[in-house]
C-alpha cells in the first residue's frame, strides 16, 4: 500500500499520453460530489474530449452524513476518441469517506488508483459505514494504488488566512479533490474559476476558499510528488456546438415535446408505470406548461387505448412502456391499425420473458414489435441507437404517425434509457416541421378516401361540423369506412394497409453503412448495441480488416437499399441482445446467410467480445466453442 | 364557448344511412330509438357528440347514431373515451356498453372510470347474457342460470351492476328499462346534463338468447308491484295502488304497507344528492330481498369536479405560473458546454 511517507521520492516522473480514463468521485450526499464531477465534466468537455457521464445519487430520502444509503457518486469516462460508454471499470476512484468507498470499490480496476481522505477515516466514521476494520489497514486494498489523503487538514491549512469557520472550510474540500484530479490529467483550472466567480458573484470568499483549495490540491500532488505519472488525454473530434449530458428517457421526453411543437399539435401521454421507462411519464408529466396531458391509467391496455381516444380526438398520443405491457397492449395496436390513427407505442426492453429481468438490458422484442399482433396488422418500427438518438427517434416516429396515420413504434433499452451521454443541443430550426393537417371540409368526406401520395386517410376529428362518421375495429368498405365483409374488400384493405407501410420506406434515409463500403464482412445491427458495435468495428479497421456497420434506425420498413447493401460484403454478422430476430428478418427478406453474435445476460455488449466474433468471422483467430 | 346558432334537429338527423342488424324483437332498437328522440333535445351540435363503443350487440349502437362514433375493442370503450375527453373535454362523449363488455372483460376501465369521474354517459345495456357469441352467462346473470356453459347452471354469483357503480362512488348512476320508454328518455336527458361520470343501467330484454330477462318487472300487471320509481325529495311508495312503501328500520330498509299508523312521512324521503353514496348504495340492493321491489330512476347525482377540468386546470395554472413552454429554452435546460 502506498501512503505519502511510504511513497519514495520520485524523480523521474512521467507524463504518459494515454486515449481515455475513468474517474469516480464518491462521497456523501452533502460532499458535493455532482458539482465536482460536473466541474471535471465541464473541464473535460471544454478541453475537448468526448465523454460520457452517470451521475448516481442517492434515493430521495435524505440519508444520515456518513451511511452507506447517503453515498452520491459521479462517475465520467472522457477520452481522445469516441465514447460510447460510462466505462465498465474505474482508473481514479475518489472516495470521501469510509462508506463511499465500501460501496464503490468493487468497480476500482487492479492497480487502478484510489484517493481517500484519511480524515474521514475514524472509529465514528467506520461505524456508520458499518465497517469492522479500517480497509486501510486490513490489505483489503493491496491490489490499488492507494493515497490516503489528510484532505480536510490540508484543505483547512490552505483557507486559514480568509478567516472563514471549520465548517465553511471543509465544505471545500472535494475543491482540493478536483484539484488533484486536475493535476493528474494536466487540465487547467480556468473553467472552473469561472464557474467559481459566477456561482458565488455575492460571496467573493467562497469562491476564493474553493479557488484556494483547488489550487492546494493541485500543487500538494505537484510538491509532494505522491503521484509518479500524470497523464495527458489529447481532444477528441467533436463538432462544435452547445452541448448537455442527456439519458435516452429524457431525450425521448424532450424529443416528443418537440414532435408536438413542431406538429403543432397538444402532446398526450397514456402510460402505465413499468421499469424502465417510467421515468418518461415523470418527465413528461412537469412539462404541463407544453400543453402535455400525461394519463397514468389503470392498466397497459387503458395506456394504448387512451392513446387511440386522444389521437381520434387530434392529440400527438403516445405511450410507453416495456416488454409485458406491449404484450397487453397487442390488441389495441390492431385496433390502430384498422381505425388508421396516429399513436407513437415506446417500448423501452428489457429482459424476459414475463416479469423476467426488469432492471436489465436486452433487444428481444423486436420480432413482437414487428409481427406481435392477430392477423395482418403491419405497423412501422423504429429503434433508438444511442441516448442523444433516442430525441431523433422521437421526432421521427412522431413524423411517420402523422403523415401516414399510422400506430408507430419506437423502440429503446434499459440501456439507453438510463445511460447519459454528451449531446449536441440542436437548434430548433434544425429539427423537422411537420404541421398537420385536419380534415374540415364535408363535401364528399370519406373517413377512408385515400392521400394518393402517402396513402393516408384524412384525420377527421370529432367536433368538426359535418364530418360526423364512424370507425372502428370492423373491417370496412375501401373508401367510405362503412362496415363491409366481401372478400374482394378486405384483400383489397389488407393490402392498402401494407402498402401504406411499405411505402414509407420512399420516405426514409437509405443505409450507409459505416467503414468500408464493401469488403468481407458486414455487421448489421439495431439499437444499443451501437457503441459497442462501432468502437469494435473502428478498432478492427485499424487493424486492416475490411469491415462495414450497418446500423439501422428503421426496422420497418427497411430502408430501401439494404438488400444491395449486403450483396457488397462476403459475410455479414448481425450482432444482438437476443436469441437472433433480426437476423432471421434479414435472411428472410434477403436470402443472405447471415449469422447471429447474440449475447442475453441483461448486459450490453463489450468492444472485446464484438472483435472477436468478427474476428472470428473472418477465419483469424480459431473457433471458440463455449 | 360557441356563439352559433345550435341547429333544429328531429329523431331522423340521428339517424344513419346503415342497416340495424339487431335481431328483430331486440330491446337494443327501443333504446337506439329513446337516444335518437332525445339527442335533438338536448342543444349539443351534431358534430361534438362522440359515441364509443366496445365489443358485443350494443356496442353496434355507434354505426346507428349520426354523431361522430368509434367502435372500439372488447371492454375498451371507457378507456378509448377518456382519452378524447382529456384531448377535448369540450366534446359530448357517451358510452354504450353491455353487460359483458363493461362488467366482465372492460370491468377494470368501467370503474376507474367512475371513480375518476371523468364526463362520459355510459349506457350499459344489461341482457344479462352474451348475445353476440351466442348465448353464454354474463357477469349478470343469476346464480344457477343455465345457458351455453353452463349446462348445469352458473356457479357465479352475479354483480348488482348499480351497487358496483357505487361502490366506486360514481357520481351519477340511474336505472331504466328498455321498454318504459317516457322513463327511460327522461332518465337520459337527466344523465345529459349530468357534469361528471354519468352511469345508466338499461334493463334491456335479449329475445334470442335470454327472453324475458326482465319479465317480472315489465309484465304489465307486475310492474307497479315489482318496480319502484325513485323521485327526488319523494317518499318511497309503490304497489298498484300506491300502498306500499320502504321504511328504514335500523341499517336496513323494510316494505311496509300503508295505512294503520303508517304515513308517507314515515318512509323514506329520497335523495340523489345525499353526501354519502352509502344511501344509494342501500336503495341499490333492495332488491336482493325478497318482497322488495326493483328500484329504477337517478339512485345518486353528486356534483363533483370533472377529472377532464382537473387536468386541463393544471395545465391552465402552470402555463399562467411559466408561461408557455419555449422549445428552445427546454432543450437547453441543465448544465450545458460549448465546444468550438
Amino acid at each position: 500500500m502506498a501512503t505519502l511517507t511510504q511513497t519514495p521520492p520520485d524523480t523521474s516522473r512521467r507524463r504518459e499520453v494515454i486515449d481515455r480514463a475513468v474517474i469516480r468521485f464518491c462521497g456523501d450526499s452533502g460532499d458535493g460530489m455532482q458539482i465536482t464531477g460536473g466541474q471535471f465534466t465541464n473541464t473535460a468537455a471544454l478541453y475537448g474530449n468526448d465523454l460520457a457521464t452517470f451521475p448516481d445519487y442517492p434515493a430521495e430520502i435524505r440519508a444520515p452524513a456518513g451511511t452507506l444509503p447517503g453515498v452520491s457518486g459521479f462517475q465520467i469516462n472522457f477520452a481522445s476518441t469516441e465514447v460510447y460508454t460510462p466505462g465498465d471499470s474505474v482508473d481514479v476512484l475518489v472516495a470521501m469517506n469510509p462508506a463511499a468507498l465500501k460501496m464503490n470499490v468493487a468497480d476500482l480496476r487492479p492497480n487502478g488508483i484510489l484517493i481517500v481522505n484519511l480524515d474521514n477515516f475514524k472509529e465514528t466514521d467506520l461505524q456508520k459505514a458499518q465497517i469492522k476494520v479500517s480497509p486501510l489497514e486490513d490489505h483489503s486494498l493491496d491490489a490499488f494504488r492507494v493515497f490516503p489523503v489528510e484532505l480536510t487538514k490540508l484543505t483547512r491549512a490552505a483557507l486559514q488566512q480568509l478567516g472563514l469557520d471549520a465548517k465553511a472550510m471543509d465544505r471545500c474540500k472535494n475543491f482540493f479533490a478536483l484539484g488533484m484530479c486536475y493535476w493528474l490529467y494536466n487540465r487547467p483550472m480556468d473553467s472552473t474559476y469561472r464557474w467559481l466567480d459566477e456561482k458565488f458573484q455575492k460571496k467573493p470568499v467562497l469562491a476564493e476558499a474553493n479557488k484556494l483549495a483547488m489550487k492546494a490540491g493541485y500543487a500538494f500532488c505537484e510538491a509532494t510528488e505522491a503521484f509518479q505519472i500524470s497523464y495527458e488525454i489529447p481532444p477528441a473530434k467533436l463538432s462544435p456546438g452547445v452541448y448537455r449530458n442527456i439519458s435516452g428517457n429524457t431525450a425521448l421526453a424532450i424529443g416528443f415535446i418537440a414532435a408536438s411543437q413542431r406538429a403543432a399539435l397538444p402532446l398526450f401521454l397514456g402510460s402505465y408505470p413499468i421499469t424502465p421507462a417510467s421515468d418518461i411519464l415523470h418527465e413528461l408529466s412537469a412539462y404541463k406548461d407544453f400543453h402535455v396531458s400525461t394519463f397514468q391509467a389503470e392498466d397497459e391496455i387503458a395506456a394504448i387505448t387512451s392513446a387511440i381516444g386522444a389521437a381520434y380526438a387530434g392529440c400527438l398520443a403516445l405511450t410507453t412502456t416495456s416488454g409485458p405491457g406491449m404484450a397487453l397492449k397487442t390488441e389495441a395496436l390492431g385496433l390502430a391499425v384498422a381505425t388508421e390513427l396516429p399513436i407513437v407505442v415506446c417500448d423501452i426492453q428489457r429482459g424476459g420473458p414475463s416479469t423476467g429481468l426488469p432492471t436489465k438490458t436486452e433487444q428481444a422484442d423486436l420480432l413482437q414489435a414487428l409481427f406481435g399482433r392477430n392477423s395482418e396488422a403491419p405497423i412501422p418500427v423504429v429503434a433508438a441507437a444511442t441516448p442523444g438518438d433516442c430525441f431523433w427517434m422521437a421526432i421521427e416516429a412522431s413524423r411517420i404517425a402523422v403523415k401516414y396515420m399510422v400506430p408507430v413504434i419506437l423502440l429503446s433499452d434499459g440501456y439507453l434509457a438510463n445511460g447519459a451521454e454528451p449531446w449536441r443541443i440542436p437548434d430548433v430550426s434544425e429539427l423537422p416541421s411537420f404541421p398537420v393537417h385536419f380534415e374540415t371540409n364535408p363535401t364528399d368526406f370519406m373517413p377512408y378516401r385515400r392521400n394518393p401520395d402517402t396513402l393516408a386517410r384524412p384525420w377527421a376529428v370529432p367536433g368538426t361540423p359535418g364530418l360526423e362518421h364512424r370507425i372502428g375495429g370492423l373491417e370496412k368498405q375501401d373508401v367510405s369506412g362503412n362496415i363491409n365483409y366481401e372478400p374482394l374488400n378486405h384483400e383489397r384493405m389488407v393490402r392498402l394497409r401494407a402498402a401504406k407501410v411499405e411505402s414509407i420506406a420512399q420516405d426514409i434515409p437509405d443505409a450507409v453503412p459505416v467503414g468500408d463500403p464493401d469488403g468481407d464482412l458486414l455487421l448489421v445491427a439495431w439499437g444499443s448495441t451501437y457503441g459497442a458495435i462501432t468502437a469494435a468495428v473502428a478498432a478492427q479497421r485499424d487493424r486492416g480488416r475490411r469491415i462495414g456497420h450497418l446500423h439501422l434506425r428503421h426496422l420497418n420498413p427497411l430502408p430501401r437499399n439494404v438488400g444491395q447493401v449486403l450483396k457488397r460484403y462476403k459475410r455479414v454478422l448481425v450482432p444482438e441482445m437476443n436469441l437472433g430476430q433480426l437476423v432471421m428478418v434479414l435472411r428472410a427478406k434477403f436470402l443472405v446467410d447471415a449469422q447471429g453474435l447474440n449475447k442475453i445476460q441483461g448486459k450490453p455488449f463489450k468492444q472485446s467480445e464484438v472483435e472477436a466474433a468478427i474476428e472470428e468471422a473472418l477465419g483469424i483467430a480459431p473457433v471458440l466453442k463455449n | 364557448m360557441t356563439t352559433t346558432a345550435i341547429p333544429v334537429y328531429t329523431k331522423k338527423d340521428f339517424q344513419t344511412d346503415q342497416e340495424v342488424r339487431w335481431c328483430p324483437g331486440c330491446g337494443d332498437y327501443a333504446i337506439l330509438s329513446a337516444v335518437q328522440a332525445v339527442f335533438p333535445e338536448l342543444g349539443i351540435p351534431r358534430e361534438k357528440i362522440v359515441i364509443v363503443s366496445g365489443i358485443g350487440c350494443s356496442s353496434r349502437f355507434p354505426y346507428y347514431m349520426n354523431t361522430f362514433g368509434f367502435h372500439t375493442i372488447h371492454g375498451r370503450a371507457p378507456a378509448v373515451a377518456t382519452g378524447i375527453k382529456i384531448a377535448n373535454p369540450e366534446l359530448d362523449v357517451w358510452v354504450a356498453t353491455g353487460d359483458g363488455d363493461a362488467l366482465s372483460i372492460g370491468g377494470n376501465h368501467t370503474i376507474h372510470m367512475l371513480r375518476r369521474n371523468v364526463g362520459i354517459k355510459v349506457l350499459l345495456f344489461n341482457n344479462r347474457i352474451y348475445g353476440l357469441t351466442k348465448g353464454q352467462y354474463s357477469p349478470t346473470s343469476e346464480l344457477g342460470k343455465k345457458a351455453k356453459s353452463t349446462p348445469y347452471g352458473s356457479p357465479d354469483r352475479p354483480f348488482n351492476v348499480l351497487s358496483l357503480a357505487l361502490g366506486a362512488e360514481a357520481t351519477f348512476v340511474a336505472r331504466s328499462v328498455d321498454v318504459f320508454q317516457p322513463h327511460l328518455k327522461a332518465v337520459l336527458k337527466r344523465a345529459a346534463a349530468h357534469h361528471g361520470s354519468a352511469f345508466i343501467e338499461i334493463l334491456q330484454n335479449c329475445n334470442i338468447f335470454n327472453d324475458g330477462a326482465w319479465e317480472s318487472l315489465t309484465e304489465k300487471d307486475a310492474r307497479s308491484d315489482h318496480t319502484i320509481t325513485l323521485e327526488h325529495s319523494k317518499p318511497l311508495v309503490f304497489g298498484k295502488n300506491r300502498e306500499k312503501g320502504i321504511r328504514m328500520n335500523g341499517l336496513d330498509l323494510e316494505v311496509v304497507s300503508l295505512g294503520n299508523g303508517i304515513a308517507e312521512k314515515d318512509l323514506v324521503i329520497h335523495n340523489e344528492h345525499h353526501p354519502s353514496p352509502a344511501f344509494a348504495f342501500l336503495l341499490s340492493r333492495m332488491e336482493t330481498q325478497p318482497g322488495f321491489p326493483t328500484p329504477i330512476g337517478v339512485l345518486r347525482a353528486a356534483h363533483e369536479l370533472r377529472y377532464e377540468d382537473r387536468m386541463a386546470g393544471q395545465i391552465r395554472d402552470v402555463t399562467a405560473r411559466r408561461g408557455h413552454g419555449d422549445l428552445a429554452k427546454l432543450l437547453r435546460e441543465g448544465d450545458t458546454w460549448e465546444v468550438k
